[in-house]
Parts: structure tokens; C-alpha cells; sequence
């Protein structure tokens, strides 16, 4: 039974660590399949954490904060367009600059406003997400395996986790379902076909790094309003990376990608979990070791050992019209 | 790729432009000083003055410059031939297992100048081994170079920080570091060149990895505009299909280009390591390996671009460590934000001034611009 409850808890803290990675990944998702690289998830996602905590301690409310949030970090995204998109820069240098943009400007913002080292004051209940509790999670708790299931695993998160995993299904019927999806589709294979049928290639780009700047901010938010009580600087911590790591292994694909982050989160979830004792069979594992995989996992999967990962064919190219 | 811009004189081209972007970049970071309630014409002179003022200031600049130098040199190498080596940081890291095993083995038995050659040779090689296996992957199996090589920089951080935690660091010791090195790996200053000039200087790690840099900015023009090797790796980049066309194998220049960014890289490394702390320590690179980036894009991939470049970064952080202390409001932070500002200007905006400006050539001399559009440096 105790495994058992191990098991749960594990799976339980899964959930947690994968959203703010799923969130972001979903947000790449967005970006790369219409042809812009965003290497830039992870400022995005610094910005949205550090505005969601700033405006949400200052107005006192967690709804203005998350609009705050991705307010901040659809703007971000927007220098990416002008500079990738309007400008035709190079979409990684670009990604790299908002990269450090947020990194810097977040702390001097922080120390500046709140003169707590960069952190933002700590939120007060109120003033963040707080956990909601599934109806009949109570009542079910003591019936094995069902009860703890359903009542620690399922229930008792915060409103973003479900939202985080209801926009699994919500972008695959966006990308494969709808006229904007099939032409955000297009616009990242073969843009010169979209813009032949009339259809503006710039604004459609546009318009993919605005979801992307919508999801990173909401992915900010939970990281300083639901997992932590305020804003740390760097506390986004290469998860931008890993998203997008975990967006090459689902091979650009929504469901894949759910997949793809709770396994990286179940990584970091286990790395936690096992900090020190020995697994059965193959004996200490180094931290580092399981910090490291979901990388090298990822490396292997790019150097097509397992399957082959293969990008929107026209990501990173920026478009320019025939005359 | 055709770029749609039109040609301007080349010191419009090489000095204008750049000198625009970069002022953007400045006024920019002028707007978040203002932001933060600082006077921003205060803040750059306190920046200068803390970088230039005192000899201690100018030998810290320089000593930062050195690393820049190396880091831009990196980028700029693999960025000739088309390639963005964001892993420079991950190689640098992990080349301080090289550096600091050879410190570790000879400093007691080698002097300096025996210890430094084996230190350069064992810090190059290990950055262009971890250089080489992205590379492999991007000529054989077609993996973006980006990704790999981020994907890179996290697995070295992993195992530096596994080995600085456990094998490496001394049993008696809580730091996460090696023990200190003897005198058999410590680097001479050069602090007395600049108090030649009369300055004083009280400490600073200015060392002779400044000159191993300069030779290396000259190797590497010699490398990229004066052989064989060179006019390959810039035929590739320029375009990839001409220079297959033209028999040059594409495995063979990816790999010797990354290899030899990531020996750059790596030799970074002995300027922090043999030059300042005499140990290898977590997070020794500290981010310089990004500033690479911004450096060589600054310097436009020349090498004589990349060293002003290194010393104008070199000068944010020796300036805004002097800023810090004087506006309180204003810490270290700063400088990444002025980082981030040169690369999206610099890099990822540099032609958004370039229309205005040849319309502006065009109204005085029509000439001085050409008719045809011309294919435009890097994107």
C-alpha cells in the first residue's frame, strides 16, 4: 500500500511539474507550425511569471494578474514578429535577445519596484490560484485505489492545471479542425501557397505568435501564482528549454506533446523523489543523471535513433514575397 | 536566400549601420534606466568612468574583454559557415574538465609555461570533442544545430556540476569546487603593461590569456579570409548548395568548423580558471559563452570587430559592477538586459534601419547605392 501511495504522490507532483512544460510546449506548438522558431519560450514565460506576480500582489487580484501576465508576454512575442517576421531577422537571434531581454529586465524591474532582491512580495491567499477540490473528493478519499486516485491525483490542483490539459484537445481541434489551423499549417510548410490563395503569410504568423504569447503568459502565471507564492528571478530555470526539447520529441504534435511533457515532468518529479536512495536493480543514480535526461533523450530522438523528428519545412525562413 | 536590400558604401555598411543599431540598443536600455528612476546620462558616465577611470578598471575590462574574445571568435568561427553554435557556454563549461585536470596533475611539478601549452591543448580539445557530436549529428543526420547544441549546454552544466559536487572536489571542502591550484598553474598578470602608462592598479586578474587571445583573433581572420579551409567554410555558409556544387564535402567542413568554434570555446576557459580563481568551480562560465553571441554579431563575424565588441562588453561588466555599487537600484542585471538589446539591434534587427538610411544615400547620390540588390551579410 505504501508503494502504492508512493506512486500517487509521485504521479500527483507529474502532474505539477508538466503543466507550466506543457503550457509552453503547446505555445511553441503554435509558433513553429506556422515557421517561426521560437527559442524565446523561455523569457516569454519569465515575463508572464514576473508580471502575473507583480500585478497580482499589487491590485490584489489573481485574475488581473494573469491577464497581466499575458498581456506582458503576448507583447513580447510581438518584438519576435517584428523581428522575425516584419524585419525577416534571424528568428534565433531574435529568440535569444527576448531570452535576455526577460532575464534582466524581470530582476531590475523586481528590485526596482519591490526592493526584495528581485523577488516580488509573497502573494497572499486571494491573490493566487488556490487548489480546487473535485466534488465528492472528500467522501470517495477512503475507498482504495479509486480513492486516492481520484482524490489526490485528480482533484485538489489549481484552476490553470485543468485548463493547461483541457487545451491538449482544444489545440488539436484548432490546428486540424479549423480554416485557421489549416492555414497556420500551410503558412509553416509552404508559405508561398498561402500567400498565392490571398491570404496574408505576415499577419497569419502574426497571429500563431499571439497563441504563443497567450500560452507562455498563463505558463508564467502558474509558475509565480500556483507553484511558488511570487516571483524568484530566473525561476523559469531552462523549463523553456525543456519545452521545447519536449516539443521536437512530440514531433509537433498536441497529444504527443501532452506525452512528451509528463514524461519530462515525471523526470524531474522522480529526480526529486529518489534525491539520495537507491533504485532497485541499478543502485544510485546521480541527481544530475536524471536532471540531464529529458536532453539527451531528446538528442537521441533529433539524431533520429528513435523515430524521426522532421520540423515544419519552412521554420526558420523567413518569408519574402516574390516581385 | 535573397535579401531584398539594396548595397550601400561599405563604410556605411561597416560602420553606420552598426553605429545605429547600436545607439537603438543604448537608448533602449536608457528607457529602462529611466524606468527604474535613475538618471540614464549619470548611469553611462558612472559606466565609463568605472570602466576606464582607474588602472584597476582597465585592467578588469580587459580581463573580461579576453573571455569576450574568445566566446565572440567561437560564434563568429561556426557562424562563417552558416552554422548558429549557441552550445559556446556548454563547451567552455565542460572544458574546464580539461583545464582543470591538467592543472590538478602538473601545477605541482611544471612550472607555468609548461602547464599553460598542455592547459590550452587539454581545454581546446575537450570543447571541440563536445562541439563534435552536434556537429556529427547536423552533417550526418540532419539534427538542427541549435537545438542539439542547447541540448548540449544543459548536459555538460549536468555532468560539471555532477563532478564538481562529487569526484572532483576535495573530501575535506563544502564548495562545490577542485582545490585550488599551486603556483604551477597560475597565469602571470600583465597588470604591469598597463602601469607602464602610470596607472596603479591594486588587483586584478589580468593575465596573459589576453595576448593568447589577440594571436587567436589573427589566426582566426588568417583561418577565414586567407586559406583554402576558410573560403570553404564561407562558400557553405553563404550558400550550401554552391558549395557542394563545387565538390567541397559537407560533412568534413561542418565538422572542422564546429570543432574548431568549440576549441575556441574551450580555451576560454584558461582566462577565468588558470588567470583569476586557480580552481574550477560551478558556473565558472557564467553566461559568457551567451555574450559570445552578441559579441560576434556586434563585431559583424570579423575578428577585429569582435575584439572592440569584446572590450565594449568587457566594459559593461567591469562599468557595471562600479554602477551597482553607485545606484543601487541598478545592479549587474543591467548589463544582461543591454546584452539582450545589442542582439535583437544588432542581430535579429539589423536591417530595420537599412531601408531609411540607403533612401537617404539615394537622395544625395544615386551612385553611391548601385541599381542591383546585392545578397546581404548573415540572416
Amino acid at each position: 500500500m505504501d508503494v502504492f501511495i508512493a506512486i500517487v504522490q509521485i504521479l500527483d507532483s507529474t502532474i505539477r511539474l508538466s503543466v507550466p512544460l506543457l503550457l509552453a510546449c503547446l505555445a511553441g506548438l503554435y509558433s513553429e507550425r506556422a515557421g517561426v522558431f521560437d527559442i524565446g519560450l523561455e523569457g516569454k514565460m519569465l515575463v508572464g511569471a514576473f508580471a502575473g506576480a507583480a500585478a497580482a500582489s499589487v491590485f490584489h487580484s489573481a485574475f488581473l494578474g494573469l491577464g497581466m501576465a499575458i498581456v506582458m508576454s503576448v507583447a513580447f512575442a510581438l518584438v519576435h514578429g517584428f523581428a522575425s517576421i516584419t524585419h525577416r531577422g534571424n528568428q534565433i537571434v531574435s529568440g535569444v535577445a527576448i531570452n535576455f531581454v526577460a532575464a534582466g529586465s524581470t530582476i531590475i524591474l523586481g528590485q526596482a519596484w519591490f526592493q526584495q532582491g528581485g523577488r516580488t512580495p509573497a502573494l497572499q491567499p486571494g491573490e493566487r490560484f488556490e487548489a480546487i477540490t473535485l466534488p465528492g473528493a472528500a467522501a470517495i478519499h477512503d475507498v482504495p485505489i479509486i480513492g486516492p486516485i481520484y482524490s489526490e491525483l485528480l482533484s485538489g490542483h489549481s484552476i490553470l492545471v485543468y485548463l493547461a490539459f483541457a487545451m491538449v484537445p482544444f489545440t488539436w481541434w484548432v490546428l486540424f479542425r479549423t480554416r485557421f489551423g489549416l492555414r497556420l499549417r500551410a503558412v509553416g510548410e509552404n508559405p508561398a501557397a498561402v500567400d498565392t490563395a490571398g491570404i496574408s503569410v505576415a499577419w497569419l504568423r502574426y497571429r500563431a505568435l499571439i497563441c504563443t504569447g497567450i500560452l507562455t503568459g498563463i505558463a508564467g502565471a502558474y509558475l509565480s501564482m500556483v507553484q511558488n507564492g511570487g516571483f524568484v528571478k530566473d525561476m523559469t530555470a531552462g523549463k523553456g528549454y525543456i519545452a521545447l526539447a519536449a516539443l521536437i520529441f512530440a514531433k509537433w504534435r498536441p497529444v504527443n506533446a501532452m506525452f512528451a511533457c509528463l514524461l519530462f515532468g515525471f523526470l524531474d518529479a522522480a529526480a526529486i523523489r529518489l534525491q539520495g536512495s537507491p533504485l532497485p536493480l541499478i543502485g544510485k543514480v546521480p541527481v544530475q543523471f536524471m536532471q540531464a535526461l529529458p536532453y539527451v533523450l531528446t538528442v537521441i530522438l533529433l539524431a533520429g535513433f528513435i523515430g524521426k523528428a522532421i520540423p515544419p519545412r519552412a521554420g526558420g525562413v523567413p518569408y519574402v514575397k516574390e516581385r | 536566400m535573397s535579401t531584398p536590400y539594396a548595397k550601400l558604401p561599405a563604410w556605411a555598411d561597416y560602420g553606420l549601420i552598426p553605429l545605429i543599431n547600436l545607439s537603438v540598443a543604448f537608448i533602449v536600455a536608457g528607457f529602462v534606466v529611466m524606468l527604474v528612476g535613475e538618471n540614464p546620462f549619470r548611469a553611462a558616465v558612472i559606466l565609463v568612468e568605472g570602466a576606464f577611470g582607474k588602472g584597476t578598471g582597465i585592467a578588469f575590462t580587459l580581463f573580461y574583454a579576453t573571455t569576450f574574445i574568445f566566446t565572440g571568435l567561437s560564434v563568429a568561427v561556426a557562424a562563417h559557415c552558416g552554422l548558429f553554435n549557441i552550445g559556446t557556454e556548454g563547451q567552455a563549461y565542460i572544458a574546464g574538465l580539461g583545464v582543470g585536470v591538467v592543472c590538478l596533475a602538473f601545477d605541482s611539478v611544471l612550472p607555468w609555461w609548461l602547464t599553460f601549452p598542455l592547459a590550452i591543448a587539454a581545454g581546446a580539445a575537450v570543447g571541440a570533442l563536445w562541439a563534435l557530436i552536434p556537429a556529427y549529428l547536423q552533417a550526418k543526420r540532419g539534427s538542427h544545430i541549435v537545438i542539439t547544441t542547447i541540448m548540449f549546454n544543459f548536459i555538460a552544466a549536468s555532468i560539471m556540476v555532477y563532478l564538481l559536487v562529487g569526484p572532483l572536489k576535495p573530501a575535506a571542502s563544502q564548495a562545490p569546487q577542485t582545490r585550488n591550484f599551486l603556483a604551477g598553474a597560475e597565469l602571470p598578470k600583465l597588470n604591469w603593461i598597463i602601469e607602464l602608462f602610470g596607472a596603479k592598479i591594486r588587483s586584478a586578474p589580468f593575465n596573459i590569456c589576453f595576448l593568447l587571445a589577440l594571436v587567436m583573433a589573427f589566426l582566426v581572420w588568417l583561418l577565414i579570409w586567407r586559406t583554402k579551409l576558410g573560403y570553404e567554410m564561407r562558400t557553405y555558409g553563404h550558400s550550401p548548395k554552391a558549395a557542394r556544387y563545387a565538390g567541397i564535402s559537407e560533412t568534413r567542413i561542418i565538422l572542422i568548423a564546429m570543432m574548431i568554434s568549440g576549441a575556441l570555446a574551450g580555451m576560454m576557459t584558461l582566462n577565468p580558471v588558470m588567470g583569476d580563481q586557480h580552481n574550477v568551480a560551478i558556473d565558472f562560465v557564467s553566461g559568457a559563452g551567451f555574450v559570445g553571441i552578441a559579441v560576434a554579431l556586434m563585431g559583424r563575424l570579423h575578428p577585429v570587430g569582435i575584439v572592440l565588441a569584446a572590450i565594449l562588453f568587457g566594459m559593461l561588466y567591469q562599468g557595471g559592477a562600479e554602477l551597482a555599487f553607485e545606484m543601487p537600484a541598478i545592479s549587474r542585471d543591467m548589463i544582461v538586459i543591454i546584452q539582450g538589446l545589442v542582439i535583437l539591434f544588432a542581430g535579429a534587427l539589423e536591417h530595420m534601419f537599412r531601408p531609411y538610411v540607403q533612401a537617404l544615400f539615394a537622395s544625395f547620390s544615386p551612385r553611391s547605392v548601385g541599381i542591383e540588390a546585392v545578397k546581404g551579410k548573415g540572416a
